[in-house]
């Protein structure tokens, strides 16, 4: 017996929930996540993406729009009639049931043989490497084993699509990264269609196909990892996945989608990203940012207000013309002195223009 | 999609209900439901056993209640979405109801019941009787359509099971507590004659025997509704004082017995309610230990001094403390010691934190638990029964005048919304107005820290007090056990069994066992029906704390507001109205065990709501979500995960409920009848008689029972759940016995 995946995409269209007549928690929200993909929906606490998830699942009900998985409407459906699993951020294993109990709860409700109600509990437990668990009580495992008999309970249903709610959290920083590498692994092996909330930018980036930020009950930007931190839209975006500079500027001509960007008297040569002409921003992440002493002749000028060693870099806080800037670099720079003026430039592939 | 054939939960109802009319009797049987000798009566084609469908050959009023339960065929193949599902539902359950209460109230005993009826059709000489268990389980079914219909239209996500429970609940809580005091409001309005008139309610209201203040301007008496009044404000004053005295020295002098008060606090739960009252009575009566003594030493005329306004204050002080004890308790814990170190660093001093932070943060406390001994004396009935003497308070007259001479319904009416009226403003106040000022904070995380210590010379006081009142409480209770013991009290004071033997002597004869004494019929039927209502209250007690904790809907504070407001409604008033509203079809009740069954549910279904509110708030929601999305449906969560892991509330819920029922009076006294006779209303009965050695032996050996019932509890649940649930269970207890 082994698990397999049932994949199906998931579509929202035009999907707004309001709580209590007043509240918009989700504000006219559309997205479609591709069957055996892993989806993260990001964002700040009060976003929506919690609420989000919660409509994929059948937990909260959409105000308006319509929510499609695989194929079939089931804006109106309650979870109970949802291909869909969900591993909670509490977990939520049943405290009076066995770890086997908790695991063939819902294969046993959903009207399997006894045998074969064993048989996937058993498989279900091998895939995440409890096998031989199953007698405990929940209460009897560690943080992270509670963890994954949260997934193999969610996993031997075979569902359309898995939903994960900040899976992550109750666990300790290094349990963190392997957990989250099995994770995706279980996902790409059995080609499952998971949806995954975090509020954690790091975890997003590395466990997901595409990436979903929310803010404000909307959708800020969707793409890949890749895009969301090289290619920001908003500013927003720009700080919120990695740090960023959000730095004015004046476009000064844009030709053939290559935009001459002047900033306090330095000018690079950017993608237009279709900005016209006239003020813009543009987001630099810390480490693009190059510090030389003032005499070089490159950039602009500054003055250097804070180098902190922390370990693994140094940062650096430089006030400047275009407003405080602040940057992070592998080595020390002897050359440069607090309170000094500074050089100011950027790496080949440093700054951005953010369209809006 | 097209299914096939109809939704399964409505063809199940569409059977049972079908069945019902056409197997079982309509009519209530004269013997009560527990009766079920129909079987051999003409079942079910004539007589007393017919059926819906063939009394409804003689009576053609019943057959359209057919057509209702046929309708939901109509629906046949569609899906629940389709609008016309949910429409044809939605008719077939609200027309069936409506035409079932509409048959059930028009034509009673006498015919047509309402004249514009017997002018438009003639005179109806085919009688009707009260419903029975066709027309129950037929008035199930098309509740169930309705509640079908509403989920099919999307209320409450569109959860049939949800739906369905809230429309039992009000249901049921509509038919026995709503009706019922409407209809004596109505009852109130009534004339001799039985026709209505409002100048009659009013000169019954404005009786000076209620309002006469009398006793203000020189006269001999006041009217009832000022001394209930009265001695209600001075029993909420006193308790909470001394309530407070009681919870600061566990809390705040380091004494070391702390355990042993609480115990104490069990105390009001395991003794009926008039029990403290013939302590006080064997203790000062007019033969009592303290009078005769002090006549003795002082040659004084023995009085009847304590009979009145003394005794009544003095026993219901004692049986109420303990539960203001428990309120303040939880208050004077919750305030956070943080805040009173905050003011230490400040420099404030012992007195000085105590005056000015921790006694202020305890006011809405305090507030608390003078309305609850508000609620409680008012509501009592068994101390000023056996106490008040001339002084009479509203509870007992209500009593009396239902049983009295007088025999005037109209009359316990008027008083029973009297006192209605302040038991509910009471409620109203503890729940709207305090419910926004609480500042004790409960989440039991992040305080750690200790509280201070009183100041010396106050902690001796407070020592003083609580030490002279428990000493009076243990002189109280070993009286009633000693007296149990004594033939008779204060003019043969010889120690005997005799009580025991008259009241639960055991003999053989050539039958066998045979149970002579004279207490064993109603201790044997009030453990029956306390048995019987325990978990039924229990059940529809956790099923609301279900509906109210876990689901959202329209309404839900009203349906809050509605389930616990039988804790303000006291239980001459339940028992007034339950007599005024069940002695006629359609619900015909009273002589039956039945009554006193829904009685005690009724009556004690806050506590279930809130052992099971206080627990289930503290499961993770995220356990039924979860259950949810594992394909269960909310039936089968709440069966499975939400029941076995709220065990604790379940076993409590019905331990409290099981001893309430035995406990109770106020209600019970007028629902008992020569079959079904209740201990409490047995004892009451000796009492009346100045059998009082029997009475007393016999509330003893409740009393032993109860402890035995909590004891066993205790051993079931482990010690510490217990603690816990019973303080959240009981920030709210009872009104009345």
């Amino acid at each position: 017996m082994k698990i397999k995946g049932n994949a199906a995409s998931v579509e929202f269209e035009h999907v707004t929930k309001v709580y209590g007549g007043m509240v918009k928690a989700v504000d006219d929200v559309s997205f479609a996540v591709a069957a055996g993909t892993l989806v993260t929906l990001l964002g700040p606490s009060g976003c929506g993406k919690t609420t989000t998830l919660r409509m994929i699942a059948g937990l909260e009900m959409a105000t308006a729009g319509r929510i499609v998985i695989g194929g079939r409407d089931v804006t109106k459906l309650p979870a109970t009639d949802r291909d869909v699993s969900m591993v909670f951020q509490s977990y939520a294993l049943f405290p009076h049931m066995s770890v086997q109990e908790n695991v063939s709860y819902g294969l046993k409700l959903s009207g399997h043989s006894k045998d074969e109600v064993r048989e996937r509990t058993e498989a279900g437990l091998a895939l995440v490497g409890l096998k031989g668990y199953g007698s405990r009580s929940p209460s009897e495992l560690s943080g992270g084993q509670q963890q994954r008999v949260a997934v193999a309970r969610a996993l031997v249903l075979e569902p359309e699509v898995l939903l994960f709610d900040e899976p992550l959290s109750n666990l300790d920083a290094k349990l963190r990264r392997q957990v989250r590498e099995e994770i995706r692994e279980i996902q790409t092996s059995l080609g499952l269609t998971v949806v995954y909330v975090t509020h954690d930018q790091e975890e997003a980036l590395a466990v997901s196909d595409r990436i979903i930020v929310m803010n404000n009950a909307v959708i800020a930007q969707m793409g890949t990892p890749r895009q969301l931190y090289e290619a920001p839209d908003t500013a927003f975006v720009a700080d919120f996945i990695g740090e960023a500079n959000i730095l004015p500027c004046v476009v000064e001509d844009v030709t053939d989608g290559r935009a001459q960007v002047r900033i306090d008297g330095m000018t690079v040569t950017l993608a237009a990203r279709g900005v016209g002409k006239g003020p813009a921003r543009l987001a630099v992440r810390p480490n693009r940012i190059l510090l030389a002493p003032a005499a070089a002749k490159s950039g602009f000028t500054g003055t250097l207000r804070k180098a902190t060693y922390v370990g693994s870099h140094w940062e650096y806080s430089v006030e400047s013309a275009a407003g405080n800037i602040f940057a992070k670099a592998l080595d020390g720079d002897d050359r440069l002195t607090v309170g000094g003026p500074v050089a100011i430039g950027f790496t080949a592939e440093g700054p951005v223009l953010l369209p809006q | 999609m097209l299914r096939h054939g109809l939704d399964r939960n409505v063809t199940f109802w569409l059977l049972t209900g079908l069945a019902a009319f056409v197997l079982l009797p309509w009519y209530g049987i004269e013997r009560g439901y527990l009766d079920m000798r129909w079987i051999t009566g003409g079942w079910p084609f004539r007589g007393s056993g017919a059926s819906g469908l063939f009394a409804g050959l003689e009576r053609p009023w019943l057959l359209p209640h057919l057509v209702f339960l046929l309708l939901p065929l109509a629906a046949w193949g569609r899906l629940k979405s389709d609008p016309l599902f949910s429409a044809t539902l939605l008719f077939a359950g609200a027309g069936g109801l409506i035409w079932l209460l509409l048959q059930g109230f028009a034509i009673g005993l006498n015919g047509f019941e309402w004249s514009w009826l017997e002018a438009l059709f003639g005179p109806q000489d085919i009688r009707q009787f009260g419903m029975g268990y066709g027309a129950l389980f037929t008035a199930a079914a098309f509740l169930f359509f309705l509640s079908s219909g509403l989920a099919a239209r999307g209320v409450v996500n569109g959860d049939t099971f949800v739906v369905g429970s809230i429309g039992f609940v009000i249901a049921v809580v509509g038919i026995f507590i709503f009706f019922p005091i409407m209809k004596m409001f109505i009852a109130g309005l009534q004339t001799d004659d039985g026709s209505y008139s409002l100048s009659v309610f009013i000169a019954k209201f404005a009786d000076r025997k209620i309002w006469s203040l009398a006793c203000m301007t020189g006269g001999t008496r006041c009217g009832v509704a000022w001394n209930s009044l009265f001695l209600a404000v001075m029993v909420g004053l006193f308790s909470t004082l001394l309530g407070l005295v009681f919870a600061l020295v566990v809390t705040r002098t380091g004494f070391r017995f702390g355990r042993f008060l609480r115990a104490m606090t069990l105390l009001p739960i395991i003794t009926p309610p008039f029990v403290i009252g013939l302590a006080i009575i064997l203790l000062f009566g007019l033969s009592g230990t303290v009078t005769t003594t002090i006549a003795g030493i002082t040659g004084m005329q023995p009085t009847r001094w304590v009979y009145g306004f003394t005794g009544v204050f003095i026993a219901q002080l004692l049986a109420f403390t303990p539960i203001a004890f428990l309120v303040l308790i939880g208050v004077v814990e919750g305030v956070s010691p943080s805040m009173e170190e905050a003011a230490q660093t400040l420099r404030a001093g012992r007195w000085h934190t105590f005056r000015t932070v921790s006694l202020p943060l305890m006011r809405p406390g305090l507030a608390n638990a003078f309305l609850l001994g508000f609620i409680e004396s008012m509501a009592d009935f068994g101390n000023p029964l056996v106490l008040s003497g001339n002084f009479d308070v509203l509870s007992t007259e209500i009593f009396f005048a239902i049983v009295g001479a007088q025999n005037d319904a109209g009359r316990a009416a008027v008083l029973a919304m009297v006192l209605l009226f302040f038991t509910l403003a009471a409620f109203y106040l503890q729940r709207f107005w305090l419910g926004k000022k609480s500042y004790t904070t409960l989440t039991g995380k992040g305080d750690s820290g200790h509280h201070p210590l009183l100041p010396k010379q106050l902690r001796y006081v407070l020592f003083a007090i609580a030490g002279v009142w428990t000493v009076f409480t243990l002189v109280v209770y070993f009286i009633i056990i000693y007296g149990s013991f004594v033939e008779v009290w204060g003019l043969k004071n010889n120690l005997t069994f005799n009580h025991y033997v008259r009241a639960f002597g055991l003999s053989w004869n050539e039958f066998g066992l045979h149970f002579s004494g004279a207490a064993w019929d109603s201790f044997w039927t009030t453990l029956q029906i306390s048995a019987i209502s325990a978990p039924l209250t229990a059940a529809i007690g956790l099923l609301t704390a279900y509906l109210l904790v876990r689901q959202s809907f329209a309404g839900k504070q009203a349906f809050e507001f509605t389930t616990m407001l039988s804790f303000a409604v006291p239980g001459t008033v339940i028992g007034v109205s339950y007599i005024v509203a069940f002695n006629v079809p359609p619900i015909e009740l009273t002589g039956t065990g039945l009554i006193l069954i829904l009685s005690f549910i009724f009556r004690n279904m806050p506590v279930g709501v809130r052992a099971g509110v206080a627990s289930m708030s503290q499961l993770d929601k995220s356990l039924d979500e979860a259950s949810l999305t594992l394909g269960a449906n909310s039936w089968q969560t709440f069966r499975k995960i939400i029941l076995p892991l709220l065990r604790p509330a379940i076993l409590a819920a019905l331990v409290y409920s099981f001893v309430r029922a035995m406990t109770a009076i106020s209600a019970v006294i007028f629902l008992v009848s020569a079959r079904y006779d209740m201990a409490t209303s047995y004892i009451i009965g000796r009492v009346e008689n100045n059998d009082y050695g029997l009475a007393i032996a016999y509330s003893t050996v409740l009393i032993f029972v109860m402890f035995a019932a909590i004891g066993l509890f205790q051993l079931l649940v482990g010690r510490r759940q217990l603690g816990r649930r019973f303080d959240q269970s009981r920030t709210n207890w009872e009104a009345g016995g």
